[in-house]
């Protein structure tokens, strides 16, 4: 490659076939170019390169003669076309490397990096509505755990005050003891029943008369050997433990023509303590029902 | 040969240094290597048909380089660098293989 060639065919340009005139004469115009440098370089006119392969073989003198002058123009060449191959091999390494490296980005150009960066963009969009999607469902769902929890605070808190007013749960609060003596056994059935329904229209909410946990479904039998509650039988003293507001308890018990004024009538006494705490007990059990259900629901 | 040997070693030096492309030159090296591997194979076509010149070599080499970051830098000014580049490397690509293919026909006869 290095060597010059004699030929003085105008080369032509690598770039385009030979077939394309207009390039062939390019290159000529380069050979002839070429060969007035050398003219200028100071070389002998005659045994220049564009007439030397005429010349030929038939002038071989002239040629070696002329092909020593041109070493240092061989050399200079040869040194250029090693040092701009020697260039492409070091940018196609460079640029290899670089296409290769982790970081493509950096080489892109500014139309695809805009690309990149609106499809970015789009995708960055995207995952943003699904985060909110995702955050409204989450928030349903803790709402609805939330309400769940709620409700199901409200079915304790039901379940809890059902168990008191039905009397299944022992209960404790404000309220009075009442001790109802009867030394001549004169209070009927009813007048302890009063006791209860005075006491229930007090807004008493846990009774227990005696040991057993007055309900709704409490009955007060009277008996030859006293009075019966609930199938017991009971004997005066009878003591009576009632949870509300002791206040209005004593004042519903004390009432002119009342309770207390009946166990007076009937030779005996009741005596009702106000207290901070009253501690009832007895539980009564509720049995399951047979034939209703809850309707509606 | 030399220019073989060259290629060589600029493949290795670029290897070994581990250079970055300045952040100017980046649109325009890839250019530029295709370029250069036109003029290569155009030189080597010439070499094979015995009209090889070493000046037009390198003036071709050189040229084409320099137009062909060029029409990519103006492309790039009028906004249309991305287009311009695909045009240069297939008007490159379709030259090397016309190129390749005379080679060809010189090395293999066929």
């Amino acid at each position: 490659m290095t060597d010059r060639s004699d030929d003085p065919t105008p080369a032509a340009d690598d770039a385009v076939g030979s077939a394309e005139p207009s390039l062939d004469d390019f290159a000529l115009r380069e050979s002839a170019g070429d060969a007035a440098e050398r003219v200028v370089a100071g070389q002998s006119r005659a045994e220049d390169g564009a007439s030397g392969a005429v010349e030929g073989d038939g002038a071989p003198a002239p040629g070696a003669k002329a092909a020593r002058r041109l070493r240092p123009v061989h050399v200079r060449a040869g040194a250029l076309i090693g040092v701009l191959t020697a260039l492409l091999g070091f940018a196609i390494a460079v640029q290899v490397r670089s296409n290769s490296s982790s970081d493509s980005l950096s080489n892109a150009r500014e139309d695809d990096l805009i690309r990149i960066l609106d499809d970015q963009n789009a995708r960055a969009d995207r995952l943003n509505r699904q985060i909110a999607d995702l955050q409204n469902t989450l928030d349903e769902l803790q709402r609805s755990g939330n309400s769940d929890a709620v409700a199901q605070q409200q079915a304790q808190r039901e379940l809890e005050s059902l168990q008191l007013l039905l009397g299944t749960v022992p209960a404790s609060g404000p309220g009075v003891t009442v001790e109802i003596s009867d030394p001549q056994r004169k209070l009927k059935a009813e007048d302890l029943l009063d006791v209860v329904e005075e006491l229930r229209g007090a807004g008493a909410e846990s009774i227990q008369f005696g040991p057993v946990r007055v309900t709704t479904a409490t009955s007060f039998v009277d008996a030859g050997d006293g009075v019966h509650v609930d199938g017991q039988a009971l004997n005066a003293p009878y003591r009576v433990l009632a949870i509300g507001e002791p206040k209005t308890l004593d004042t519903a018990l004390n009432i002119p023509g009342g309770v207390a004024a009946t166990a007076r009538n009937a030779g005996g006494d009741a005596q009702v303590v106000e207290q901070q705490q009253v501690d009832i007990t007895a539980r009564s059990t509720v049995p399951s029902p047979k034939y209703a259900a809850p309707a509606g629901r | 040969m030399i220019a073989g040997l060259a290629l060589v070693i600029g493949l290795v030096v670029g290897l070994v240094l581990r250079p970055t492309v300045p952040h100017g030159l980046e649109p325009y090296l890839p250019i530029a290597v295709v370029a250069a591997l036109d003029a290569v194979f155009g030189g080597i076509r010439a070499r094979l048909d015995g009209i090889f010149d070493s000046k037009v070599f390198v003036v071709s080499f050189v040229s084409n380089v320099v137009v062909a970051a060029l029409i990519v830098f103006l492309g790039d000014k009028l906004g249309v660098g991305g287009q311009l580049s695909t045009a240069v490397v297939v008007v490159l690509g379709i030259r090397i293989f016309g190129n390749a293919a005379a080679i060809r026909r010189h090395v293999f006869r066929a």
